[in-house]
């Protein structure tokens, strides 16, 4: 729904327009998500009011840590990432995917109507419109499209905000997918002390800011946009060096460091659930009684599980260790192979969300054999 | 399948029996509790020995034996031998029966002890000193974990035997279920320690969703590294003495359980440390 | 691409399609050969599949079992899959009989080299089961005999029990295909090779290596032993040719079970050229 269009020209709207933006997209039939807090973190839900947006909220993370913190100003979009990512409303964690009737003449087979509830996607970030564009080509770019993720995602609107901030766990530069928005959204907004600077990025971006009451960009509103941008750059600190990384991983599958990081990591599969670009699933049989009436469900599963490699006659990957290095070379590696891109966007939701603080960069930093990383899990 | 299976008459049906050991009747409650699937149950089994719903006995062999509970007396330790004997599938069902249950406590204390403070004439009790775990007395073909099992999980094990075929039961961490139904992760966001990431789904994250910590009803998850997160949580600032009380609860007996907080218990021992 | 590969693309990939149980033939022990046909007929007209290819078996209530399809691509209207006990689908499977419907995905995934093969002499080396994913190869080899070199099936089993389709060995050998065995224990009464496979490809007489093709399937060790062999040989690397098994859940590319490094084993493989896998074949739990 947003291919890419030619550079436009930004607007701007004061903070009010959000609401009737909100309440325009609300009247088109869409169910708006964005920003939220619940259960002690910036989540997303269904939202019908800038009033359930985080106004005045900070998230602090770091390695297994994150904390919801009043700021000092009531920016609505003044955080960075959460532990929900758009996957949930695209890729959902259970949907079915096929039935089977038993009826007198046999086994009838049937698959789902697409659901086709149009999402609008409030407050998506530069590294979540890349981890979408990565799961685009994962369901949709193959020789098999998923009519699942297929139907909801040519429904959905997106509107993108631009980080002014980062986290201690972001590094979205190292991956070049960010902090800025450059593609892959219908509206993109950078929140400013009295409004938003708006750029439209598809058509029908372009055709919602229309019904909005705009005003033309000031020069002072584009330098502040600019230098709320410029912040999150200057605020990232976590780097990830990604030169021949793919090369590096699959070279070294024999390296001591996936024994250490592999005696801490817990197999809890954390990293995987809360990642936006991570796609493995199973599907399992729901029955009656009878077995005359089943549904295959699909569910998120994580290549951290041990049944995830198991076949009758043995496991593939039977020790947490051979699990994480399944999944840090496959992100950071032969993703690269299948889909042409890397498959981290530099979030950092894995480090921030995995119960004993691993950090991905410093795993990739001890097998090329840079200086000191520290030891998994920590000094104690 | 289209073939037409003959609807087996108590003579062929598979014969079911449920035995109780040292444990609270909440996961034979659990089966009672499955009323509708209970019912089909009933028709394609007999059920031949099961206290809590029928006071009908028939003797065995049992095709499929349900055991709950611990073993906690010596009768129980001969009692287990024999209802081995007359089983051909022996599943274990709740953390009683698979890790020794609450009552493991009883592992870490003197019996003699609580015998004299609970009864008034200590003389007649015939215990153990230890309660353990049903596989530890006889050879296990299934268990079903949990405190209380989950009914779902107990039909589809019934369901998959008759079948013919491999219960499937979970065996991932609860954190998945957690994240799946859009819980934040407590720990995380607030540092209360949760055992979600080492224990084994089934319950389907129920205290995590209502904001409480996991505390390992359904045992530890398979290949799970306990001590990288007790040392977590204690780096993070967690009481020792709170994380001891966390792993010794349901499943205190389950071995990593076991030896995180043995370990953790010693080391508060050896600095004097038992605050909680 | 075939008609129906081309169609299941276009429509839902999960839309599985009802087949019957046409004929049962026992094969060995714990194995069996299901004669299937498609219960809508249009289906049955344009299902068609390249050999190596396999389809996903539904049953409904139990769950999928990836299974290579073990008979010849241009016969038509019905296919067989010869199939292992080895866990609850294919137990299932075990219990059904004439006449019972189950669900089918497919065809999925990569074919033995036939084109790549034209021309030159092709070697088949597998064991036990691995014959029934080989089958269809060894069918459309000698449909076209005329267009390869030398034929030979080279086959390994544990005891002379546990030898695949035996009653076929005649005529393939009538058509063409030389048909070497061998078995790991011999029995009474057994007076051919002893040893394992890959043995046979290193005595076995080889008029132009360099234009051999392999199709090897079986365990990953034999495979890799026979790769060894056949590198031994002076067949090179991109002429050997193995088929990988893995857990396949989608059978698409969509679910990730069955990745190997950079290969969806599933869409990529299950046919792949040895030397692109090679080096992570010998990685311990990759």
């Amino acid at each position: 729904m947003n291919p890419e269009t030619t550079e436009t020209e930004c607007v701007f709207f004061p903070k009010i327009e959000l609401q009737s933006l909100i309440t325009l997209l609300v009247g088109d039939g869409y169910h708006v998500v964005g920003p939220t807090i619940d259960q002690a973190a910036i989540v997303y839900d269904k939202i019908t009011s800038v009033d359930q947006l985080p106004r005045g909220w900070t998230d602090q993370q770091e390695a297994a840590k994150y904390r919801l913190e009043r700021r000092d100003d009531d920016a609505l979009f003044g955080f960075v990432v959460g532990p929900h990512s758009w996957k949930k409303y695209l890729f959902p964690p259970l949907t079915t995917v096929a039935s089977a009737q038993k009826t007198e003449s046999g086994w009838q087979m049937q698959t789902p109507e697409p659901d086709t509830t149009k999402y609008a996607f409030l407050g998506v970030r530069a590294c979540e419109l890349a981890a979408i564009a990565i799961q685009d080509r994962v369901f949709t770019g193959g020789p098999y499209v998923d009519p699942v993720y297929k139907a909801r995602r040519s429904n959905a609107f997106i509107i993108a905000v631009n980080c002014a901030q980062s986290a201690s766990t972001c590094f979205c530069t190292s991956m070049n997918t960010g902090p800025k928005c450059s593609s892959g959204f219908d509206l993109a907004l950078t929140e400013l002390e009295d409004g938003f600077e708006v750029e439209s990025g598809s058509d029908i971006g372009a055709a919602v800011l229309g019904r909005l009451t705009t005003q033309s960009l000031t020069a002072e509103h584009s330098t502040m946009a600019a230098a709320a941008r410029q912040q999150a750059v200057d605020q990232q600190t976590k780097q990830l060096n990604t030169e021949g990384i793919r090369d590096l991983l699959l070279g070294n599958l024999d390296h001591p460091r996936w024994k250490d990081v592999g005696d801490i990591c817990l197999g809890c599969t954390n990293c995987t659930m809360v990642c936006p670009t991570c796609f493995c699933s199973s599907v399992e049989e729901v029955s009656d009684l009878a077995n005359e009436n089943v549904e295959r469900q699909r569910h998120w599963d994580s290549c951290f599980n041990l049944s995830y490699s198991s076949m009758s006659h043995g496991t593939t990957r039977n020790t947490i260790a051979s699990r994480y290095r399944q999944w840090l070379t496959h992100k950071l590696g032969s993703w690269e192979n299948q889909f042409g891109t890397s498959g981290c966007v530099g979030c950092g939701r894995c480090i921030t969300w995995c119960p004993v603080g691993i950090d991905l960069t410093e795993e990739v930093a001890a097998i090329r054999g840079d200086a000191a990383p520290k030891p998994p899990g920590g000094a104690a | 399948m289209t073939t037409k299976q003959p609807t087996p008459t108590t003579a062929t049906k598979p014969k079911l029996a449920v035995f109780k050991f040292a444990s609270c009747d909440g996961c034979q409650l659990s089966l009672l509790d499955a009323e509708d699937e209970l019912l089909a149950v009933a028709g394609i089994v007999d059920i031949a020995y099961f206290l809590e719903a029928t006071s009908r006995i028939k003797d065995g062999p049992y095709d499929i034996t349900l055991v709950e509970g611990s073993i906690t007396t010596p009768h129980d330790e001969q009692r287990i031998q024999e209802v081995r004997r007359k089983s051909k599938y022996l599943i274990t069902i709740g953390a009683c029966a698979t890790a020794g249950g609450i009552q493991a406590l009883r592992n870490w204390a003197d019996i003699e002890d609580f015998t004299q403070a609970v009864y008034a004439s200590p003389q007649y009790i015939s215990t153990l000193a230890t309660s353990t775990a049903i596989a530890d007395h006889v050879a296990v073909d299934f268990e079903l974990r949990g405190c209380p099992i989950n009914q779902f999980q107990l039909i589809e094990v019934l369901k998959s035997l008759l079948a013919g075929r491999k219960p499937r039961t979970k065996t991932h961490s609860v954190c998945m279920d957690c994240k799946q139904r859009g819980n934040v992760c407590i720990t995380v966001a607030t540092g209360e320690p949760c055992l979600g990431p080492i224990t084994q789904s089934g319950c389907g994250a129920i205290c995590p969703t209502y904001n409480r910590g996991c505390y390992g009803c359904f045992g530890p998850a398979t290949q799970t590294h306990a001590q990288s997160l007790t040392d977590h949580l204690v780096r993070e600032g967690a009481a020792p003495a709170q994380l001891v009380q966390l792993l010794r609860n349901f499943n205190s007996a389950a071995a990593p359980f076991l030896e995180q907080s043995n370990r953790i218990q010693d080391a508060m021992n050896q600095e004097g440390d038992n605050r909680v | 691409m075939t008609q129906l590969e081309a169609c299941t693309r276009l429509l839902d990939p999960w839309l599985a399609h009802t087949v019957r149980i046409v004929d049962i033939t026992d094969e060995i022990a714990d194995v069996a050969t299901y004669h299937l046909e498609f219960v809508d007929p249009d289906i049955g007209k344009s299902f068609s599949f390249r050999a190596g290819q396999f389809n996903m078996l539904y049953l409904p209530g139990v769950g999928e079992a990836a299974i290579s399809i073990s008979s010849d691509p241009a016969q038509r209207g019905t296919l067989d899959h010869t199939v292992r006990i080895a866990g609850n689908v294919t137990g299932e499977l075990a219990r059904a009989g004439d006449g019972a419907t189950f669900g089918l995905r497919g065809p999925f995934g990569s074919a033995w080299p036939i084109e790549e093969a034209l021309g030159g002499d092709v070697v088949i080396v597998t064991g036990g089961i691995g014959l029934a994913p080989l089958r269809p190869a060894i069918y459309e080899l000698l449909n076209r005999k005329d267009e390869f070199g030398e034929l030979s099936l080279l086959y390994g089993a544990r005891n002379p029990f546990g030898m695949l389709y035996t009653s076929e060995y005649d005529d393939w050998g009538r058509r063409g295909l030389s048909v070497t065995t061998t078995v790991d224990r011999a029995s009474p009464g057994w007076d051919g090779n002893v040893g394992v496979v890959p043995q046979l490809l290193d005595r076995m007489p080889l008029s132009d290596p360099a234009n051999t093709t392999v199709m090897c399937c079986g365990p990953e060790v034999m495979m890799w032993y026979t790769a060894r062999s056949a590198l031994g040989r002076g067949i090179p690397p991109e002429r050997i040719w193995i088929s990988l098994e893995r857990n396949m859940n989608c059978a698409i590319g969509l679910c990730g079970h069955c990745q190997f490094g950079p290969t969806f084993v599933c869409k990529d493989g299950p046919v792949l050229r040895y030397d692109r896998v090679a080096s992570l074949l010998r990685v311990e739990g990759f």
